[in-house]
């Protein structure tokens, strides 16, 4: 036990001697945690709209009218012909190309039926689809507006209408930000448990240092741990300021206990150290354990449940989720923070967690080498 | 005179893949004698060392270190030698004292040992005004005589040298050999590497590799009668002329 002092005493020594690593523990969670979620907004905005009117009649105007008023449209041109409108397309000026009939008025009065073209850019495939269904959306309440006033009421209801209200439950204002900061929250865990930890260790390779140690009589374990506690240490304290941030920033404050989140989150950056320490064993530069790092990195965010939901991905996606230790820890702290999750909940994932952690940690101390 | 052998080696051979690091090598080691270990780049010096000091694994043949057999107590030969690498050993950043500290706390002296050696290597070295410096601050010839200080601090029964003094000017190579003499004198055995032939000169016996193999192992004096040689120079150009492998292996 006093061998490992000694080497807990010399790594703390290096960490606080070395400015970047100070710097990433300090300022990145921060930088992320406020400029992130920010941009990381799934709500679409200030859709670009050009409108082609062949009608110019009171209908075609009221429906325009209707359509910049809901918030969610920017009117760019209106337009007399198509071929203008694709002109604004073309220059990224417009979104959605909405042409309106001549005899629009007329149709859909007379023979109360008409018909309106919506040309979509779908180049920003989302935009596109939200952009659409938001105008779809503008468009049948119209069709209803203008149904209510001019078609006579039959004697009894003929179309039966289904309103559906929604409420959404655990963050009712669809916040996105409450949504992605504990995400990010993670991803940050994530990258000092791996990141910091593979680059530490190699380091000690490259220099040269690490030959000196697999010379003297330090058990295999001893040298693990030295290296385990101060980023795991590192971690929870990342996490602290995550949350922190987190508060002031969002006022974002977990309803669980969080108690049962920094449980979690100690047994998550075990788990993930243990995969910073494989990367170390396989990796001879630090150049490799970046790449290495940064490839699976890329991989743990796209299939964590992060940005995209992993209920909507193929099955086969899915199941390759089941392998990416990030995707349960962004469930579990969602459900922490936003629902107040407890044990009886989360125990499933802390399950998983934990054989992450017994099969990473033992995998990487089977791989470190004292002799080769 | 018989002494005690603190280092047995017999048909010691490594190979990777179809490439045969140390083919075979077979010699003792007295206790307290100064050995030096000579070879050409790639000769296969550095292979054999690490075997001896329990980082790589021989292939076949037999060897004990400090009475400990390499393939079964790698770890009981790590506790009794001290090694220093061509590599750099010391952690640059941090302090000289730091540094005595850490390798002295992780071979297990207590706290008073600890004090006790920090302020004597201090004072040896005369690095009393440089104990709180950044090793990295130190000029090459002062780290590698602290880095020598700091391999025997648990004052093992042999120490590893390889290429101790490379890069390191004529007087501070001649304080090294003074540090080598006073720890053989303590009784440490000096297992060294090296490219200076006037260092193997000061060596009690020598071998020289050649391709994986060890030529020749004698005193000095009698490598140079042997070879009708006036310098250890002409010895080691002898025999290494006879390489049929590449360099920088």
């Amino acid at each position: 036990m006093n061998i490992l002092r000694y080497l807990l005493e010399k790594e703390f020594r290096q960490i606080f001697r070395d400015p970047s690593i100070l710097r990433m523990i300090f300022i990145m969670p921060i930088i992320q945690l406020i400029i992130l979620p920010q941009a990381a907004n799934y709500e679409v905005k200030n859709v670009k709209i050009a409108i082609v009117d062949h009608d110019h009649s009171t209908y075609s105007t009221s429906m325009i009218y209707k359509i910049t008023a809901s918030g969610y449209f920017i009117l760019t041109g209106i337009n007399d012909s198509h071929l203008d409108a694709m002109e604004l397309v073309e220059r990224d000026h417009a979104d959605i190309i909405l042409e309106i009939p001549a005899h629009f008025e007329k149709d859909l009065v007379k023979e109360s039926e008409t018909e309106v073209l919506m040309s979509v850019n779908a180049i920003n495939g989302m935009r596109a689809n939200l952009g659409a269904s938001y105008l779809s959306v503008i468009l049948r309440d119209y069709n209803q507006d203008v149904r209510l006033k001019w078609v006579q009421l039959p004697r009894f209801d003929e179309v039966k209408r289904l309103n559906i209200t929604s409420t959404n439950w655990y963050n009712p204002h669809m916040n996105y930000k409450l949504f992605m900061v504990p995400g990010i929250l993670v991803i940050l865990l994530t990258m000092v448990g791996a990141f910091l930890a593979a680059l530490n260790i190699v380091k000690e390779k490259e220099i040269g240092t690490i030959e000196q140690i697999n010379v003297t009589p330090i058990k295999k374990y001893h040298f693990i741990l030295g290296k385990l506690i101060p980023f795991w240490m590192m971690g929870m304290f990342v996490l602290s300021l995550g949350l922190l941030v987190a508060r002031v920033f969002y006022g974002i404050v977990p309803l669980g206990n969080i108690g049962l989140l920094y449980l979690f989150s100690g047994c998550y950056l075990i788990a993930v150290l243990g995969l910073g320490l494989l990367i170390s064993t396989i990796s001879q530069t630090q150049q490799q354990a970046m790449l290495l790092a940064f490839f699976l990195m890329m991989i743990f965010i796209m299939m964590s449940g992060l940005y995209t939901s992993i209920d909507s991905m193929p099955y086969w996606a899915q199941v390759v989720t089941w392998f990416n230790p990030v995707s349960y820890f962004i469930e579990v702290v969602r459900m922490i923070v936003l629902k107040g999750s407890t044990f009886r909940d989360i125990q499933f994932n802390l399950g998983i967690i934990l054989i992450f952690a017994i099969v990473l940690n033992s995998w990487a101390v089977f791989s470190y080498k004292k002799r080769n | 005179m018989e002494t005690e052998k603190v280092i047995i080696v017999k048909d010691l051979t490594k190979s990777f893949g179809d490439f045969i690091g140390t083919n075979a090598i077979t010699f003792d080691v007295h206790k307290g004698e100064i050995f030096g270990f000579l070879g050409a780049n790639g000769a296969g010096k550095t292979t054999a060392m690490r075997m001896l000091c329990g980082l790589s694994r021989p292939s076949s043949g037999e060897a004990s270190v400090a009475g400990y057999d390499v393939y079964k107590y790698p770890e009981e030969i790590k506790r009794n030698i001290g090694y220093m690498s061509q590599k750099f050993s010391l952690y640059e950043d941090l302090t000289v004292k730091e540094n005595i500290r850490f390798y002295s706390g992780i071979y297990g002296l207590n706290k008073s040992q600890i004090h006790e050696k920090t302020s004597s290597l201090l004072d040896q070295l005369h690095l009393l005004n440089e104990k709180d410096s950044l090793v990295k601050s130190l000029p090459l010839g002062w780290k590698q005589k602290l880095a020598f200080s700091i391999a025997i601090v648990h004052n093992p029964a042999i120490v590893f040298l390889d290429e101790p003094t490379g890069g390191v000017d004529p007087i501070t190579r001649r304080e090294f050999w003074e540090m080598i003499y006073q720890a053989s004198a303590n009784g440490t055995t000096v297992f060294v590497t090296t490219h200076y032939m006037d260092e193997a000169e000061y060596c009690n016996r020598v071998s020289i590799m050649v391709d994986g193999k060890i030529e020749a192992l004698d005193t000095p004096s009698n490598l140079k009668r042997y070879h009708n040689a006036k310098t250890m120079d002409d010895v080691f150009l002898i025999l290494a002329r006879k390489a049929q492998r590449q360099a920088d292996q």
